[in-house]
């Protein structure tokens, strides 16, 4: 670590491991009452549990980026960030906001978009914190020197803010709600997210590998490109059947499945600057989590979108199971494991340590994503059938879900592995063994 | 990658075919949102009463459980034909009583069935709910859901 505010980075981390614990645990819930409806059925309802579930994903995540952008920005810009103080207020406003959300929802006060459940309040605390942190990245980037990977992650976190205003406009009119909420939507995961997914996977491999910028940052224009040259376009798989114009299943069609390219493109893009690095890096963790997230992106986002998303396919699969498996590997796949990698490559420095726990934090990696890629499959094979009887022959929905049982209970299973998986990738990751503090840990800065 | 691509020409690629792809983009949006206010709604039904029920479906997170046009999450029916489902089309009425009287006998306490929870509606805003509802069941979704089962 060559600069001192890059600490603030630690508070963010922190904050977005408490809040991925309360994640799985409020999922392994969820699926639970999939297999015992009674339970808690009472106290806490399905749907309350699920917003948790979703909002507590969403919020880590870009508590991540926010923690990712604070880490990589002095060491890009080759400056201090603008106010470290500021970073932490941005932060603590964030987790304060986060806490009140879940506190509102068990006590059943929420708005009722979905993943826009935050009442008025929080979604204005949201704003804030945005636009605290818009300002001081922005002022750390005009002073300091300009690459191609801050750019690219300014870019796309001033376009996550801008679009979530879009939160903030909730028509009387369904189809023009919904038309809207995917600008939100849409937007953020099939879009500007991977601009901050394409530029940290960019900056870990010039840390990583050695390979010259000039080439990593060629690479990093090409991909965000094809990210939104299909992406914004490809929000016409969302425009199927919400009383938009018949059009959108052309574009939808063409451009949602050329979406799959730019997961491709970061797949070949990583191994290749590792192939071409040829160097042997000390954290092999964060180098298998960087790997790994362009693989299972590729997998969850990619094939698995792409699976669906064709207007003839998706008149029979949308709203079913499928799409559950989908969404399941497409977040832990592109921004979950994003999020591990960096914080696997950025805490040892930031702690002063040589790159500790490696093969506990690689037990994780190996545990959670296998575990993920079986819920996907159950789910998706719970989807197969669900389609056949309910979309195809025409059986009522909880007919249907009678017959589907057995992979719930199999997707619980998983569930739980995944809690397990994730319990040791927390604990390899916040703590440190005692054994001797490295000497060599602040040097290794840089490269 | 070629050599014959420089770092500011892929640059400009970025930000001019970024540009490009948005303005097409906000043009479809805009001549769909036309499409949704003209032919695709009953923009003109869109009454007191099912503004009314579109809030109270959100007020209660109706959405974490049940899909409606297929958005949503998958624990429960599909709900934007549900007026469909219950026959509204043929007789109204009894489509109505039927959706409020389920919503009233909730939860079912049935051991191994999913509980809807019980949202203490009124009467009115039962009445408003379904209005809601049957405003969204015709909807023009290209033919979408394939059969009534949703």
């Amino acid at each position: 670590m060559k600069y001192q505010s890059q600490k603030v980075a630690l508070y963010y981390i922190y904050g977005a491991l408490t809040l991925f614990a309360a994640q799985i645990v409020f999922g392994v819930v969820a699926g639970t009452v999939y297999v015992f409806p009674n339970f808690l059925s009472e106290v806490l309802p399905f749907n309350v549990i699920r917003m948790i579930h979703t909002n507590a994903l969403i919020v880590w995540l870009l508590m991540g980026y926010f923690g990712a952008a604070y880490y990589l920005l002095p060491e890009e810009c080759e400056t201090e960030i603008h106010s470290p103080k500021l970073a932490i207020i941005q932060f603590w406003l964030f987790m304060a906001a986060a806490l009140a959300a879940v506190v509102c929802y068990i006590l059943g006060i929420h708005e009722g978009r979905e993943f826009l459940e935050q009442p008025l309040p929080i979604k204005v605390a949201i704003v804030v914190v945005a636009l605290i942190f818009l300002y001081n990245s922005t002022l750390t980037l005009l002073k300091g020197r300009k690459t191609a990977i801050s750019n690219v992650l300014i870019v796309g976190l001033w376009f996550v803010a801008l679009l979530f205003l879009f939160a903030f406009y909730n028509p009387a009119n369904l189809s023009l709600d919904k038309m809207y909420w995917w600008y939100v939507i849409h937007l953020w995961v099939e879009g500007v997210w991977e601009l901050i997914m394409a530029s940290i996977l960019a900056f870990l491999m010039i840390k990583m590998t050695g390979v010259d910028r000039e080439v990593i940052e060629k690479w990093l224009y090409v991909m965000v490109s094809l990210s939104l040259f299909t992406g914004i376009l490809g929000t016409g798989h969302h425009y199927l059947w919400i009383g938009t114009p018949g059009y959108w299943q052309w574009i939808g069609n063409v451009f949602s499945t050329l979406e799959i390219v730019p997961f491709f493109a970061m797949v070949v893009f990583c191994f290749y600057m590792v192939w071409k690095g040829g160097r042997e890096h000390p954290n092999k963790a964060a180098l298998l989590w960087a790997l790994g997230c362009s693989v299972m992106a590729f997998f969850g986002a990619g094939v698995w979108g792409f699976m669906h998303t064709i207007s003839s396919i998706n008149y029979y699969s949308h709203g079913t199971q499928i799409t559950a498996a989908h969404g399941h590997l497409a977040f832990y796949g592109a921004y979950v494991m994003l999020n591990l990698a960096i914080f696997t490559y950025a805490l040892p420095y930031l702690r002063g340590r040589a790159p500790y726990n490696q093969q506990l934090n690689m037990w994780g990696f190996w545990i959670t994503t296998s575990a993920m890629a079986f819920m996907t499959f159950t789910l998706t094979f719970a989807g197969i059938v669900q389609v056949h009887l309910q979309r195809v022959l025409g059986m009522a929905y909880m007919e249907v879900q009678d017959q589907i049982a057995l992979f719930y209970w199999m997707r619980l299973g998983a569930g739980v592995v995944v809690l397990i998986g994730v319990t040791l990738i927390i604990w390899s990751l916040v703590v440190v063994p005692r054994a001797r503090p490295a000497t060599g840990a602040v040097r290794q800065t840089g490269k | 990658m070629s050599e014959r691509l420089t770092k500011s020409a892929a640059r400009n690629i970025f930000y001019g075919g970024t540009i490009f792809f948005l303005v097409i983009f906000l043009g479809l949006t805009l001549q769909s949102h036309n499409y949704i206010v003209t032919t695709s709604t009953n923009e003109d039904e869109l009454t007191a009463s099912v503004v009314a029920g579109k809030h109270i479906w959100e007020r209660n997170a109706c959405i974490n459980c049940h899909t409606l046009l297929g958005e949503g999450a998958y624990f429960a029916p599909e709900l934007g034909n549900v007026w469909v489902r219950y026959g509204g089309k043929e007789d109204p009425e009894g489509a109505r009583d039927s959706l409020k009287a389920w919503m009233q006998s909730q939860p079912s306490g049935i051991e191994g069935r999913r509980q809807m929870p019980q949202f203490n509606l009124s009467d009115q805003e039962l009445d408003e709910l379904v209005d809601f509802l049957k405003w969204t069941s015709e909807i023009n979704t290209q033919g979408w859901p394939p059969n009534e089962a949703g």
